[in-house]
Protein backbone atom coordinates (compact mmCIF):
# COMPACT_ATOMS: atom_id res chain seq x y z
CA UNK A 1 0.00 0.00 0.00
CA UNK A 2 1.31 3.46 -0.87
CA UNK A 3 0.62 6.80 0.82
CA UNK A 4 -1.99 7.89 -1.75
CA UNK A 5 -4.07 4.80 -1.07
CA UNK A 6 -3.56 5.08 2.67
CA UNK A 7 -4.63 8.76 2.58
CA UNK A 8 -8.07 7.65 1.41
CA UNK A 9 -8.39 4.36 3.25
CA UNK A 10 -7.38 5.75 6.64
CA UNK A 11 -10.77 7.51 6.68
CA UNK A 12 -12.59 4.24 6.13
CA UNK A 13 -10.45 2.87 8.96
CA UNK A 14 -11.47 5.74 11.27
CA UNK A 15 -15.11 5.15 10.35
CA UNK A 16 -14.97 1.40 10.95
CA UNK A 17 -15.90 0.73 7.32
CA UNK A 18 -12.98 -1.56 6.46
CA UNK A 19 -13.02 -5.33 6.67
CA UNK A 20 -10.36 -6.91 8.88
CA UNK A 21 -7.98 -7.64 5.99
CA UNK A 22 -7.91 -4.10 4.61
CA UNK A 23 -7.80 -2.61 8.11
CA UNK A 24 -4.63 -4.61 8.81
CA UNK A 25 -3.05 -3.42 5.55
CA UNK A 26 -3.75 0.23 6.34
CA UNK A 27 -2.53 -0.15 9.92
CA UNK A 28 0.64 -1.86 8.70
CA UNK A 29 1.33 1.04 6.33
CA UNK A 30 0.69 3.62 9.05
CA UNK A 31 3.04 1.89 11.48
CA UNK A 32 5.83 2.19 8.92
CA UNK A 33 5.05 5.72 7.64
CA UNK A 34 5.52 8.69 9.96
CA UNK A 35 3.76 11.12 7.58
CA UNK A 36 0.60 9.01 7.33
CA UNK A 37 0.65 8.34 11.08
CA UNK A 38 0.74 12.10 11.68
CA UNK A 39 -2.15 12.64 9.24
CA UNK A 40 -4.20 9.97 10.99
CA UNK A 41 -3.61 11.63 14.37
CA UNK A 42 -4.72 14.98 12.93
CA UNK A 43 -7.98 13.53 11.67
CA UNK A 44 -8.64 11.75 14.94
CA UNK A 45 -8.08 15.05 16.75
CA UNK A 46 -10.43 16.80 14.31
CA UNK A 47 -13.12 14.18 14.91
CA UNK A 48 -12.85 14.63 18.68
CA UNK A 49 -13.85 18.24 18.05
CA UNK A 50 -16.75 17.31 15.81
CA UNK A 51 -19.26 16.60 18.56
CA UNK A 52 -22.49 15.78 16.72
CA UNK A 53 -24.66 16.98 19.60
CA UNK A 54 -23.33 20.51 19.23
CA UNK A 55 -23.54 20.48 15.45
CA UNK A 56 -27.07 19.16 15.06
CA UNK A 57 -30.09 21.38 14.64
CA UNK A 58 -33.44 20.49 16.10
CA UNK A 59 -36.50 21.06 13.97
CA UNK A 60 -38.86 23.72 15.32
CA UNK A 61 -42.15 22.36 16.68
CA UNK A 62 -44.03 24.53 14.21
CA UNK A 63 -42.35 22.70 11.31
CA UNK A 64 -43.45 19.30 12.63
CA UNK A 65 -47.00 20.57 13.11
CA UNK A 66 -47.08 22.11 9.68
CA UNK A 67 -45.96 18.85 8.03
CA UNK A 68 -48.45 16.79 10.03
CA UNK A 69 -51.17 19.28 9.14
CA UNK A 70 -50.53 18.87 5.42
CA UNK A 71 -50.71 15.05 5.44
CA UNK A 72 -54.12 13.34 5.20
CA UNK A 73 -55.92 12.85 8.52
CA UNK A 74 -55.91 9.40 10.19
CA UNK A 75 -58.87 7.12 9.39
CA UNK A 76 -61.62 6.55 11.92
CA UNK A 77 -59.95 3.46 13.41
CA UNK A 78 -62.09 0.33 13.54
CA UNK A 79 -62.08 -0.72 17.17
CA UNK A 80 -60.72 -4.16 17.99
CA UNK A 81 -64.09 -5.14 19.37
CA UNK A 82 -65.70 -4.27 16.03
CA UNK A 83 -63.14 -6.41 14.21
CA UNK A 84 -63.72 -9.36 16.53
CA UNK A 85 -67.49 -9.08 16.46
CA UNK A 86 -67.42 -8.88 12.69
CA UNK A 87 -65.56 -12.18 12.71
CA UNK A 88 -68.04 -13.67 15.15
CA UNK A 89 -71.07 -12.49 13.21
CA UNK A 90 -69.67 -12.99 9.72
CA UNK A 91 -72.30 -14.91 7.79
CA UNK A 92 -70.11 -17.29 5.83
CA UNK A 93 -67.61 -17.85 8.61
CA UNK A 94 -67.99 -21.01 10.65
CA UNK A 95 -67.51 -20.86 14.40
CA UNK A 96 -64.28 -22.87 14.20
CA UNK A 97 -62.77 -20.63 11.56
CA UNK A 98 -63.79 -17.60 13.60
CA UNK A 99 -61.94 -19.00 16.60
CA UNK A 100 -58.86 -19.53 14.49
CA UNK A 101 -58.99 -15.96 13.25
CA UNK A 102 -59.58 -14.69 16.75
CA UNK A 103 -56.45 -16.48 17.97
CA UNK A 104 -54.51 -14.97 15.10
CA UNK A 105 -55.78 -11.50 15.88
CA UNK A 106 -54.90 -11.88 19.55
CA UNK A 107 -51.48 -13.33 18.88
CA UNK A 108 -50.56 -10.54 16.47
CA UNK A 109 -51.77 -8.13 19.07
CA UNK A 110 -49.53 -9.74 21.65
CA UNK A 111 -46.51 -9.57 19.37
CA UNK A 112 -46.99 -5.93 18.54
CA UNK A 113 -47.44 -5.12 22.24
CA UNK A 114 -44.18 -6.89 23.09
CA UNK A 115 -42.49 -5.15 20.15
CA UNK A 116 -43.59 -1.87 21.72
CA UNK A 117 -42.25 -2.98 25.09
CA UNK A 118 -38.78 -3.95 23.86
CA UNK A 119 -38.47 -0.64 22.00
CA UNK A 120 -39.55 1.20 25.18
CA UNK A 121 -37.01 -0.76 27.23
CA UNK A 122 -34.34 0.17 24.68
CA UNK A 123 -35.32 3.85 24.92
CA UNK A 124 -35.35 3.77 28.72
CA UNK A 125 -31.87 2.25 28.75
CA UNK A 126 -30.58 5.21 26.72
CA UNK A 127 -32.37 7.91 28.70
CA UNK A 128 -31.98 6.90 32.30
CA UNK A 129 -28.20 6.53 32.31
CA UNK A 130 -28.84 2.94 33.20
CA UNK A 131 -27.45 1.18 30.18
CA UNK A 132 -25.62 -1.52 32.09
CA UNK A 133 -25.73 -3.14 35.53
CA UNK A 134 -22.51 -4.96 34.82
CA UNK A 135 -20.06 -2.96 32.76
CA UNK A 136 -17.53 -5.18 31.04
CA UNK A 137 -16.39 -6.06 27.56
CA UNK A 138 -15.46 -9.53 28.83
CA UNK A 139 -18.12 -12.14 28.09
CA UNK A 140 -16.84 -14.26 30.99
CA UNK A 141 -17.68 -11.42 33.39
CA UNK A 142 -21.05 -10.52 31.89
CA UNK A 143 -22.50 -14.03 31.58
CA UNK A 144 -21.98 -15.17 35.22
CA UNK A 145 -23.43 -11.87 36.47
CA UNK A 146 -26.89 -13.08 35.39
CA UNK A 147 -26.59 -16.22 37.58
CA UNK A 148 -29.30 -16.22 40.21
CA UNK A 149 -30.95 -13.15 38.70
CA UNK A 150 -32.78 -15.02 35.94
CA UNK A 151 -34.06 -18.54 35.40
CA UNK A 152 -32.15 -18.79 32.13
CA UNK A 153 -28.47 -18.41 31.32
CA UNK A 154 -28.44 -15.85 28.52
CA UNK A 155 -25.91 -16.35 25.74
CA UNK A 156 -23.19 -13.68 25.90
CA UNK A 157 -20.70 -13.64 23.05
CA UNK A 158 -17.93 -11.23 22.28
CA UNK A 159 -18.39 -9.80 18.78
CA UNK A 160 -15.69 -7.12 18.94
CA UNK A 161 -13.77 -8.72 16.09
CA UNK A 162 -16.95 -8.57 14.00
CA UNK A 163 -17.40 -4.85 14.68
CA UNK A 164 -19.87 -5.01 17.58
CA UNK A 165 -18.33 -4.11 20.93
CA UNK A 166 -19.73 -5.77 24.05
CA UNK A 167 -20.50 -3.07 26.63
CA UNK A 168 -22.08 -5.13 29.39
CA UNK A 169 -25.36 -6.51 30.66
CA UNK A 170 -28.45 -5.35 32.47
CA UNK A 171 -31.57 -6.80 34.05
CA UNK A 172 -34.70 -5.42 32.40
CA UNK A 173 -38.41 -6.15 32.26
CA UNK A 174 -40.48 -7.02 29.20
CA UNK A 175 -44.06 -8.19 29.40
CA UNK A 176 -43.76 -7.87 33.22
CA UNK A 177 -41.10 -10.60 33.32
CA UNK A 178 -37.40 -10.20 34.03
CA UNK A 179 -35.22 -10.51 30.93
CA UNK A 180 -31.51 -10.25 30.24
CA UNK A 181 -30.39 -7.24 28.21
CA UNK A 182 -26.95 -7.67 26.66
CA UNK A 183 -25.60 -4.37 25.41
CA UNK A 184 -23.43 -3.91 22.34
CA UNK A 185 -22.13 -0.86 20.54
CA UNK A 186 -21.68 -0.26 16.80
CA UNK A 187 -19.94 3.07 16.15
CA UNK A 188 -22.06 5.48 18.25
CA UNK A 189 -25.13 3.23 18.23
CA UNK A 190 -26.29 1.06 21.09
CA UNK A 191 -27.77 -2.36 20.43
CA UNK A 192 -29.83 -3.93 23.22
CA UNK A 193 -30.21 -7.68 22.87
CA UNK A 194 -33.11 -8.86 25.04
CA UNK A 195 -33.29 -12.57 25.98
CA UNK A 196 -36.32 -14.18 27.58
CA UNK A 197 -37.20 -17.84 28.11
CA UNK A 198 -39.40 -19.15 25.29
CA UNK A 199 -42.33 -21.50 26.01
CA UNK A 200 -40.95 -24.08 23.55
CA UNK A 201 -37.60 -25.10 22.13
CA UNK A 202 -38.48 -24.39 18.51
CA UNK A 203 -36.28 -22.39 16.20
CA UNK A 204 -38.08 -19.42 14.73
CA UNK A 205 -36.42 -17.61 11.86
CA UNK A 206 -35.51 -13.98 12.24
CA UNK A 207 -38.13 -11.33 11.49
CA UNK A 208 -37.16 -7.69 11.02
CA UNK A 209 -39.62 -5.12 12.29
CA UNK A 210 -39.53 -1.39 12.78
CA UNK A 211 -41.19 0.91 15.30
CA UNK A 212 -40.74 4.64 15.88
CA UNK A 213 -37.59 4.59 13.76
CA UNK A 214 -36.00 1.73 15.67
CA UNK A 215 -35.32 -1.60 14.05
CA UNK A 216 -36.01 -4.85 15.85
CA UNK A 217 -34.74 -8.28 14.81
CA UNK A 218 -36.68 -11.01 16.56
CA UNK A 219 -35.89 -14.71 16.54
CA UNK A 220 -36.02 -17.82 18.75
CA UNK A 221 -33.60 -20.63 19.43
CA UNK A 222 -32.56 -23.02 22.18
CA UNK A 223 -35.54 -22.16 24.33
CA UNK A 224 -34.94 -18.41 24.14
CA UNK A 225 -36.79 -15.55 22.52
CA UNK A 226 -34.37 -12.87 21.37
CA UNK A 227 -34.94 -9.29 20.27
CA UNK A 228 -32.11 -7.10 19.02
CA UNK A 229 -33.15 -3.43 19.14
CA UNK A 230 -31.23 -0.48 17.77
CA UNK A 231 -31.37 2.62 15.63
CA UNK A 232 -28.78 1.22 13.22
CA UNK A 233 -30.12 0.33 9.79
CA UNK A 234 -31.75 -3.00 9.05
CA UNK A 235 -28.76 -4.37 7.10
CA UNK A 236 -26.38 -3.79 9.99
CA UNK A 237 -28.86 -5.12 12.52
CA UNK A 238 -29.36 -8.24 10.37
CA UNK A 239 -25.58 -8.57 10.22
CA UNK A 240 -25.44 -8.34 14.02
CA UNK A 241 -28.08 -11.07 14.37
CA UNK A 242 -26.35 -13.35 11.90
CA UNK A 243 -22.94 -12.89 13.53
CA UNK A 244 -24.49 -13.53 16.94
CA UNK A 245 -26.21 -16.72 15.77
CA UNK A 246 -23.03 -17.89 14.03
CA UNK A 247 -20.96 -17.24 17.18
CA UNK A 248 -23.40 -19.28 19.27
CA UNK A 249 -23.06 -22.27 16.97
CA UNK A 250 -19.29 -22.35 17.35
CA UNK B 1 -40.19 -3.24 7.82
CA UNK B 2 -43.36 -3.55 9.80
CA UNK B 3 -46.08 -5.45 8.02
CA UNK B 4 -48.83 -3.65 9.96
CA UNK B 5 -50.97 -1.35 7.90
CA UNK B 6 -50.15 -3.16 4.67
CA UNK B 7 -53.82 -3.86 4.12
CA UNK B 8 -54.93 -0.36 5.08
CA UNK B 9 -54.91 1.43 1.78
CA UNK B 10 -56.87 4.52 2.75
CA UNK B 11 -55.09 7.86 2.49
CA UNK B 12 -55.26 8.30 6.25
CA UNK B 13 -53.79 4.84 6.85
CA UNK B 14 -50.93 5.51 4.48
CA UNK B 15 -50.33 8.84 6.18
CA UNK B 16 -50.20 7.20 9.62
CA UNK B 17 -47.68 4.63 8.42
CA UNK B 18 -45.65 7.32 6.69
CA UNK B 19 -45.62 9.46 9.84
CA UNK B 20 -44.48 6.53 11.99
CA UNK B 21 -41.61 5.77 9.64
CA UNK B 22 -40.56 9.22 8.48
CA UNK B 23 -41.24 11.79 11.20
CA UNK B 24 -38.69 10.40 13.70
CA UNK B 25 -36.01 11.52 11.21
CA UNK B 26 -37.20 15.14 11.08
CA UNK B 27 -34.28 16.53 13.11
CA UNK B 28 -31.77 14.86 10.82
CA UNK B 29 -33.57 16.05 7.70
CA UNK B 30 -33.72 19.56 9.15
CA UNK B 31 -30.03 19.47 10.12
CA UNK B 32 -28.93 18.58 6.59
CA UNK B 33 -31.32 21.25 5.28
CA UNK B 34 -29.73 23.87 7.54
CA UNK B 35 -26.25 23.05 6.26
CA UNK B 36 -27.33 22.92 2.62
CA UNK B 37 -29.67 25.94 2.64
CA UNK B 38 -27.82 28.04 5.23
CA UNK B 39 -30.88 29.89 6.51
CA UNK B 40 -33.45 28.68 9.01
CA UNK B 41 -36.48 29.67 6.95
CA UNK B 42 -35.15 28.15 3.70
CA UNK B 43 -34.29 24.99 5.65
CA UNK B 44 -37.83 24.77 7.01
CA UNK B 45 -39.29 25.19 3.54
CA UNK B 46 -36.97 22.52 2.16
CA UNK B 47 -37.72 20.05 4.98
CA UNK B 48 -41.45 20.53 4.53
CA UNK B 49 -41.22 20.10 0.77
CA UNK B 50 -39.11 16.97 1.35
CA UNK B 51 -41.78 15.35 3.54
CA UNK B 52 -44.62 16.22 1.18
CA UNK B 53 -42.67 14.91 -1.79
CA UNK B 54 -41.68 11.77 0.12
CA UNK B 55 -45.33 11.14 1.00
CA UNK B 56 -46.38 11.53 -2.63
CA UNK B 57 -43.78 8.91 -3.58
CA UNK B 58 -44.38 6.70 -0.54
CA UNK B 59 -46.01 4.05 -2.77
CA UNK B 60 -42.75 3.59 -4.63
CA UNK B 61 -40.72 3.25 -1.41
CA UNK B 62 -39.66 -0.40 -1.35
CA UNK B 63 -38.71 -0.80 2.29
CA UNK B 64 -35.13 -0.66 3.51
CA UNK B 65 -33.75 2.18 5.61
CA UNK B 66 -35.98 5.26 5.59
CA UNK B 67 -33.34 7.81 6.59
CA UNK B 68 -31.18 7.72 3.42
CA UNK B 69 -34.32 7.68 1.28
CA UNK B 70 -35.60 10.85 2.98
CA UNK B 71 -32.20 12.58 2.91
CA UNK B 72 -31.82 11.84 -0.81
CA UNK B 73 -35.18 13.53 -1.44
CA UNK B 74 -34.17 16.47 0.73
CA UNK B 75 -30.91 16.85 -1.18
CA UNK B 76 -32.82 17.01 -4.47
CA UNK B 77 -35.21 19.58 -3.02
CA UNK B 78 -32.27 21.74 -1.89
CA UNK B 79 -30.53 21.45 -5.26
CA UNK B 80 -33.73 22.48 -7.02
CA UNK B 81 -34.12 25.45 -4.66
CA UNK B 82 -30.56 26.56 -5.32
CA UNK B 83 -30.99 26.18 -9.06
CA UNK B 84 -34.12 28.32 -8.91
CA UNK B 85 -32.37 31.15 -7.09
CA UNK B 86 -29.57 33.35 -8.17
CA UNK B 87 -26.27 32.47 -6.59
CA UNK B 88 -26.70 32.61 -2.86
CA UNK B 89 -24.36 34.75 -0.89
CA UNK B 90 -23.11 32.93 2.15
CA UNK B 91 -24.33 34.38 5.42
CA UNK B 92 -22.97 33.01 8.64
CA UNK B 93 -25.65 32.19 11.20
CA UNK B 94 -23.49 32.01 14.29
CA UNK B 95 -25.75 34.49 16.07
CA UNK B 96 -28.87 32.44 15.41
CA UNK B 97 -30.62 31.75 18.73
CA UNK B 98 -31.80 28.36 17.39
CA UNK B 99 -28.21 27.34 16.82
CA UNK B 100 -27.77 26.12 20.38
CA UNK B 101 -26.58 22.57 20.96
CA UNK B 102 -29.37 20.13 21.82
CA UNK B 103 -27.76 18.86 24.98
CA UNK B 104 -24.59 19.04 26.96
CA UNK B 105 -22.41 16.29 28.28
CA UNK B 106 -23.31 15.75 31.92
CA UNK B 107 -20.78 17.27 34.26
CA UNK B 108 -19.98 20.31 32.16
CA UNK B 109 -19.31 23.37 34.23
CA UNK B 110 -20.89 26.55 32.81
CA UNK B 111 -17.42 27.55 31.58
CA UNK B 112 -16.91 24.25 29.80
CA UNK B 113 -20.40 24.47 28.37
CA UNK B 114 -19.67 27.96 27.07
CA UNK B 115 -16.42 26.80 25.56
CA UNK B 116 -18.08 23.79 24.01
CA UNK B 117 -20.76 26.01 22.53
CA UNK B 118 -18.35 28.43 21.00
CA UNK B 119 -16.29 25.51 19.64
CA UNK B 120 -19.43 24.05 18.14
CA UNK B 121 -20.35 27.37 16.61
CA UNK B 122 -16.91 27.73 15.08
CA UNK B 123 -17.16 24.22 13.70
CA UNK B 124 -20.64 24.89 12.30
CA UNK B 125 -19.33 27.93 10.52
CA UNK B 126 -16.32 26.05 9.13
CA UNK B 127 -18.51 23.22 7.87
CA UNK B 128 -20.85 25.79 6.35
CA UNK B 129 -17.96 27.34 4.44
CA UNK B 130 -16.93 24.06 2.77
CA UNK B 131 -17.85 23.65 -0.91
CA UNK B 132 -21.25 21.93 -1.20
CA UNK B 133 -19.91 18.53 -2.37
CA UNK B 134 -17.67 18.28 0.68
CA UNK B 135 -20.10 19.90 3.10
CA UNK B 136 -22.79 17.32 2.48
CA UNK B 137 -20.55 14.28 3.05
CA UNK B 138 -19.24 15.76 6.30
CA UNK B 139 -22.78 16.41 7.57
CA UNK B 140 -24.00 12.96 6.50
CA UNK B 141 -21.04 11.14 8.08
CA UNK B 142 -20.14 13.16 11.15
CA UNK B 143 -23.47 14.62 12.21
CA UNK B 144 -26.17 12.35 10.77
CA UNK B 145 -23.95 9.27 11.25
CA UNK B 146 -24.70 7.49 7.99
CA UNK B 147 -22.67 4.51 6.80
CA UNK B 148 -20.72 4.87 3.55
CA UNK B 149 -23.33 2.80 1.78
CA UNK B 150 -26.15 5.09 2.92
CA UNK B 151 -24.16 8.20 2.01
CA UNK B 152 -23.64 6.70 -1.46
CA UNK B 153 -27.43 6.29 -1.73
CA UNK B 154 -28.08 9.88 -0.68
CA UNK B 155 -25.56 11.55 -2.97
CA UNK B 156 -26.18 9.06 -5.79
CA UNK B 157 -22.51 8.25 -6.22
CA UNK B 158 -20.38 5.10 -5.86
CA UNK B 159 -18.80 4.27 -2.48
CA UNK B 160 -15.35 5.05 -3.91
CA UNK B 161 -16.50 8.63 -4.54
CA UNK B 162 -17.86 8.83 -1.00
CA UNK B 163 -14.46 7.77 0.37
CA UNK B 164 -12.39 10.17 -1.72
CA UNK B 165 -14.76 13.10 -1.05
CA UNK B 166 -14.77 12.43 2.65
CA UNK B 167 -10.96 12.28 2.68
CA UNK B 168 -10.77 15.62 0.85
CA UNK B 169 -13.52 17.15 3.01
CA UNK B 170 -11.77 16.22 6.24
CA UNK B 171 -8.50 17.60 4.86
CA UNK B 172 -10.14 20.94 4.03
CA UNK B 173 -11.99 21.10 7.33
CA UNK B 174 -8.86 20.27 9.30
CA UNK B 175 -6.88 23.05 7.58
CA UNK B 176 -9.69 25.56 8.13
CA UNK B 177 -9.97 24.53 11.78
CA UNK B 178 -6.22 24.92 12.37
CA UNK B 179 -6.37 28.35 10.72
CA UNK B 180 -9.36 29.35 12.90
CA UNK B 181 -7.63 28.09 16.07
CA UNK B 182 -4.49 30.04 15.19
CA UNK B 183 -6.61 33.15 14.61
CA UNK B 184 -8.36 32.90 17.96
CA UNK B 185 -5.08 32.43 19.82
CA UNK B 186 -3.52 35.59 18.37
CA UNK B 187 -6.53 37.69 19.39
Amino acid sequence: MNCDEAAILMHALIDGELDAGHAREVEAHIVGCAACAARLREFQELRRNLTPAGLRYSAPGSLRESIEGRLPAPPAAASRRAVISSFALGAGVSAIAACGLLVMVMRNDDESRILGEVVSAHLRSLQAQHLTDVLSSDQHTVKPWFNGRLDVAPPVVDLTAQGFTLLGGRLDYVDAKPVAAIVYRRRVHVINLFCAPAPDFGHRRAVMESLHGFNVRRWSENGLNLWAVSDINTEELAEFGEKFEAALKQ
Amino acid sequence: MMAGGATDLTDGGRAERFKTLALPHLDEVYTLARYLMRSASDAEDAAQECYLRAFRHFDTFRGGPVKPWLLAILRNVCHAAHAGKARLEFTADAGDPQALPLWREPGDTPEQAMLRRSDSQTMRRLIGELPADYREVIVLREINDLSYRDIATVIEAPIGTVMSRLARARGLLHDAWIAAEGGSKTK
